[in-house]
């Protein structure tokens, strides 16, 4: 340990305090009536308060994140999060209400949800909507339900069994499909990264085992799907539905509503497009907004306004829902933080918002075009999308170029996504950064780009990164031998006897 | 910056997308307003909401009124962890990751399993999951209930099972597993013994679903399981309404790569050096695409650390001695609530959560009326049925306005 | 030796097929870390999966080259994976196929066909 840079073990390893770091009033050890007798040693360990703030806190000191610097991770829109957020969640009038107590005592928080929910509607063009789902795929989840039920009450639901989704696509969005009990049929991409209303007609074939089609747009390519209109349009004729993939809505809000551009179906990411911080993996929210005609099959309950009254309706109350997605309403904690993002941007600052981000893009794209091979001509919507096929002349490739943008004090790229071309690099720097922000970033890149060329620099690009806190990780050994939890004495102790704990 | 790209208007950039689409939109939205209306604006509606701070509250069915110590909230509001991403780079995400692996570390120590992920959104989603993967890893087709289960699991299961899947009853040998909620949804104490012996009859695994795992610091841990799941907001996290929760989900080691949800293993980096790491993701969307165990992307990150944060914070004697305090206040509740003529506890073994039953048979009126009384009785069931809980949180003073309240409405 | 497109390679004799991958997609695959074999008395028709073998970053499907009933899997492989880059006959082979459709083999790939399917790929 030297000067701020901090070892800590687990906390296993750390010495036991008699005491808890919490003073809590003593039991009584009355007789128990659980039926059983207590639980004895479980072997968690103890520590005093300032001993577990530094456990955490040196801990901390490890990671990167969006309040360091730019987060330029493609798909996920690492924009800032406003502390305003977290006040008002924090609120006891929010935290401290429990879901399933009288309707009529908490008629602050439906109408906060009601809201939001007519704010979504709005911003979408859509006007059903459901909050409850809890991330991005479980959105994706309750949007191919939704249209499942919708297939069924027309007794098609055994008929149509096939989801089209383009090779670009997420992962979650065939692993969705798959959990749905769909086939997945492929659309390929062509040349120029889109949709072409000929591969789409190819995929749908006669259309009448297709219940619907997943699309990205713009797409995982940072593209704006041109063809879209059409191909809805024939999707729609086949009688199947366009389920739409709002990940990337960043480069849209405020200006394009996709109702326009034939969506049945839309997810949001409010932990992306609407600031509700990562957390380090989560909590998200995913909520849908659906046509017209999906609107009886939303997923329970949906939040509904009668007179000046604010209501949640659950299974009993929605006969042709497709059913409920988890435990109570949904990411409430989220629904407020994404409220206060959006009453505090207005309809001007999200239409700010989304010329920002798609400014931004271009501007590292102009900028970096003549250093990285760029597969896809035109202009780029909010995420540009680079290859290392320049770099790899050299023996130098997309992960090397990453782990040297870390060594730069930069959070890498997406990288290897999509995987439709060997070696990408996906580039999301959001509205948040300034241009000299964006110019640190352009200059670290030219100068990895300088360094893949010159023979004496480009084997030190292998090595990186050299000062994070920890270097290359060995994942073939975690892969091959899993410990995925502290023992007093590994099961494996050959393995990870040359470990520097 | 316009100039270096080569347009002259931000307009340009989007000439891509189609005429008909670019519409120049009527939106409802208003324009942006500042810090402090928008703070008035939400704080309103804060206001508008009666919270268990407000009047004795006896309320649980899978959401817990617990007390947080304001450590947790000093940690996850840190920059490094609240605006932190999912560690997919290892090398500067050691914080994050380390987190994951402790975490993982409690739930497999608090539920007895080898071992447990990196969470999952709710305790409903991650039965969901758990009885998912015990059809995948027996193949067969039919799921057994074993003891009342939360009305918000069980709607969950239903959506994601296919039809018929779920029943009540004996076990046969096309039965994948047996969900067996300990507590069950009426609050009554199981014995996972006698059902993991009933599962070996036909070889069917052994699902336990534990709705509030401060249980787990007072009951036996459901060792004999295969595999335990349920919801972790009792400890760490505040009610919110519903969410952000926290599901978790642990099992044996030999159904390793059947698990969903993120794993954090343990390896070493370039210079030999302990680290950790995200790892088995091949069972993952991003990977298997279609093949994936399941569809989940994010595990609940920052309510996992509260999580933490709290158990290390309480240490073994603090979370036992927590788990015993919420036994003793129900208890006093019950004894309480039982001296009023006509009303009994059903509820045979508890811990901190009974059933009620009152002398009438609309135990939803008598909520609603206790409610303008300010009091939060409990969840209403049918009979004239009342699910009654109380925590650490609930005082003497408490429990007499209810018992008086009572009194007056029944 | 015959091979298949997806990089399958077979040994054929008295009517048991031996099936393994080829050395590139061995290569293509990287670190290897796991393989999830079939159960003995699995039946398969052509083209289903017959294993699915893991690297860090990726888990390729292993597809049966010819319709057959397992009769013998490498359990080897469980606790020593590396032996996947091993030669077909001597520990590189993942399972032994009783085979139910001769009219299959002509479909099979020899070395030159497989060489030259190869070099189309570059």
């Amino acid at each position: 340990m030297k000067a701020l840079q901090y070892e800590e073990k687990l906390l296993w390893e750390k010495e036991r305090s008699d005491t808890p770091g919490v003073d809590l009033p003593k039991p009584k050890f009355s007789p128990l009536r659980t039926g059983f007798q207590a639980r004895e040693a479980i072997g968690l360990p103890q520590l005093s308060e300032p001993e577990v703030i530094r456990h955490f806190v040196r801990m901390s000191t490890w990671n990167y994140s969006i309040d360091h610097g730019l987060f330029p991770l493609g798909s996920c829109t690492m924009k800032h999060n406003p502390r305003l957020n977290e006040k008002l969640a924090r609120l006891a009038g929010f935290s401290q209400i429990h879901p399933l107590q009288p309707q009529e005592s908490v008629q602050g928080a439906l109408a906060l949800m009601y809201e939001l929910r007519s704010i979504l509607s709005d911003l979408t063009g859509l006007p059903g909507v459901a909050l409850s789902p809890a991330a991005g795929a479980h959105g994706e989840l309750a949007g191919l339900m939704t249209i499942r039920c919708a297939h069924v009450a027309k007794g098609e639901g055994e008929k149509r069994r096939v989801m089209l989704i383009p090779d670009s696509a997420h992962g979650t969005n065939p692993a969705t499909a798959a959990m749905c009990g769909y086939q997945v049929r492929v659309i390929p991409t062509t040349e120029t990264g889109r949709l072409t209303l000929a591969a789409f007609e190819a995929a749908l074939g006669d259309g009448s085992d297709v219940a619907g089609m997943m699309v990205t747009n713009p797409n995982t390519c940072g593209l704006f799907e041109t063809e879209i209109c059409e191909i809805s349009d024939l999707l729609h004729k086949a009688g199947g539905y366009f389920y739409c993939d709002g990940a990337n809505f960043n480069a849209l809000v405020g200006r394009i509503k996709p109702v326009d551009f034939g969506v049945d179906v839309l997810h949001l990411n409010l932990h992306k497009t609407f600031s509700t911080p990562h957390g380090g993996g989560g909590p998200g929210s995913g909520p849908i907004c659906v046509s017209g005609a999906l609107e009886p099959f939303l997923p329970a309950p949906i939040v509904v306004k009668e007179g000046a009254n604010f209501r949640l309706l659950d299974c009993s109350d929605r006969p042709a829902t497709c059913g409920r997605l988890k435990g109570f309403h949904g990411q409430f904690g989220m629904h407020v933080r994404a409220l206060a993002y959006i009453l505090s941007h207005g309809i001007d600052g999200l239409r700010a918002v989304s010329d920002k981000a798609v400014l931004n893009a271009n501007y590292i794209l102009a900028k970096l075009r003549n250093d990285y091979f760029v597969p896809f001509n035109g202009y780029c919507m909010h995420e540009c999308l680079l290859t290392d096929r320049l770099q790899k002349e050299n023996d130098v490739q997309t992960i090397d170029i990453a782990k040297a943008l870390i060594e730069y004090s930069f959070h890498p790229m997406t990288v290897y996504f999509p995987a439709i071309r060997p070696g990408t690099m996906l580039i999301e720097p959001t509205e948040t950064e300034t241009k000299q922000s964006l110019d640190r970033f352009i200059e670290a890149m030219k100068a990895i780009a300088l360094a893949a060329k010159d023979p004496e620099k480009r084997q030190a690009l292998h090595e990186m990164p050299l000062s994070s806190p920890r270097r290359r990780i060995d994942e073939v050994k975690a892969a091959k031998f899993p410990v995925l939890r502290y023992w007093a004495r590994l099961p494996n102790p050959n393995v990870f006897k040359n470990s520097i704990n | 910056m316009l100039q270096e790209i080569g347009v002259s208007s931000i307009d340009e950039l989007f000439s891509t997308i189609p005429k008909s689409v670019r519409k120049e939109n009527g939106f409802s939205l208003s324009s942006h307003k500042g810090e402090l209306e928008v703070e008035r604006l939400i704080s309103g509606y804060a206001q508008k909401n009666h919270t268990a701070h407000d009047g004795p509250f006896f309320l649980g069915a899978g959401c817990y009124f617990r007390h947080v110590p304001c450590a947790v909230d000093a940690i996850i509001q840190r920059s490094e962890y609240l605006t932190a991403y999912t560690p997919y780079q290892p090398e500067i995400a050691q914080g994050t990751l380390q987190v994951i692996f402790e975490f993982q570390t409690f739930i497999a120590q608090l539920t007895g399993q080898e071992v447990a992920n990196a969470s999952l959104y709710d305790g409903a989603t991650a039965t969901a999951e758990a009885v998912l993967m015990a059809l995948r890893v027996t193949k067969r087709n039919r799921v057994a209930l074993a003891a009342p289960l939360h009305p918000h699991y069980l709607g969950t299961l239903q959506t994601y099972l296919p039809k018929d899947c779920l029943f009540e009853g004996k076990p046969d040998s096309d039965t994948a597993c047996i969900v067996l909620p300990s507590p069950s949804f009426f609050g009554e104490t199981q014995d996972y013994t006698y059902w993991k012996k009933v599962c070996n009859e036909t070889g069917a695994l052994l699902v336990v679903v534990i709705s509030d795992l401060l249980t787990l610091g007072l009951l036996p841990p459901p060792d004999v399981a295969d595999i335990v799941c349920g919801e972790a907001q009792g400890i760490g996290l505040s009610m919110s309404f519903g969410g952000p929760h926290l599901g978790f989900f642990a099992c044996q080691e030999k159904y390793l790569r059947q698990m969903p949800g993120r794993l954090c293993g343990m390896s070493e980096d370039v210079e030999g050096r302990r680290s950790f790491v995200l790892t088995l993701s091949t069972r993952e969307q991003h990977i298997r695409r279609e093949k994936a165990t399941s569809n989940i992307c994010t595990n609940q990150g920052l309510c996992a650390l509260a999580f933490s944060v709290h158990m290390a914070l309480l240490g073994e004697d603090g979370f036992k001695s927590l788990a015993r305090l919420n036994h003793e206040a129900a208890c006093r509740t019950a004894d309480a609530l039982v001296a009023i003529a006509g009303v009994t506890v059903e509820t045979k073994q508890y811990f901190n959560e009974f059933i009620a039953k009152l002398p009438c048979n609309d135990a939803k009126d008598v909520v609603t009326k206790l409610a303008k009384k300010k009091i939060i009785a409990g969840f209403p069931l049918d009979g004239g049925r009342l699910l009654v809980a109380a925590t650490e949180m609930t005082k003497d003073e408490d429990i007499v306005a209810l018992v008086t309240a009572l009194k007056e409405v029944l | 030796m015959k091979f298949t497109k997806d990089h399958e390679i077979v040994s054929i004799e008295n009517g048991v097929a031996l099936v393994g991958i080829t050395s590139y997609a061995v290569k293509e695959l990287g670190d290897l870390v796991y393989i999830e074999l079939p159960e003995v008395g699995k039946k398969l028709k052509k083209q289903e999966v017959l294993a699915v073998v893991e690297s860090v970053k990726a888990a390729a499907e292993v597809y049966a080259p010819l319709s057959g009933e397992v009769v013998e899997i490498n359990s080897n492989l469980s606790s020593d994976i590396e032996q996947l880059k091993q030669p077909l006959d001597n520990g590189g082979w993942i399972a032994k196929l009783r085979l139910s459709d001769d009219k299959e083999l002509a479909a099979l790939l020899d070395q030159a066909a497989y060489d030259d399917f190869l070099k189309g790929l570059s």
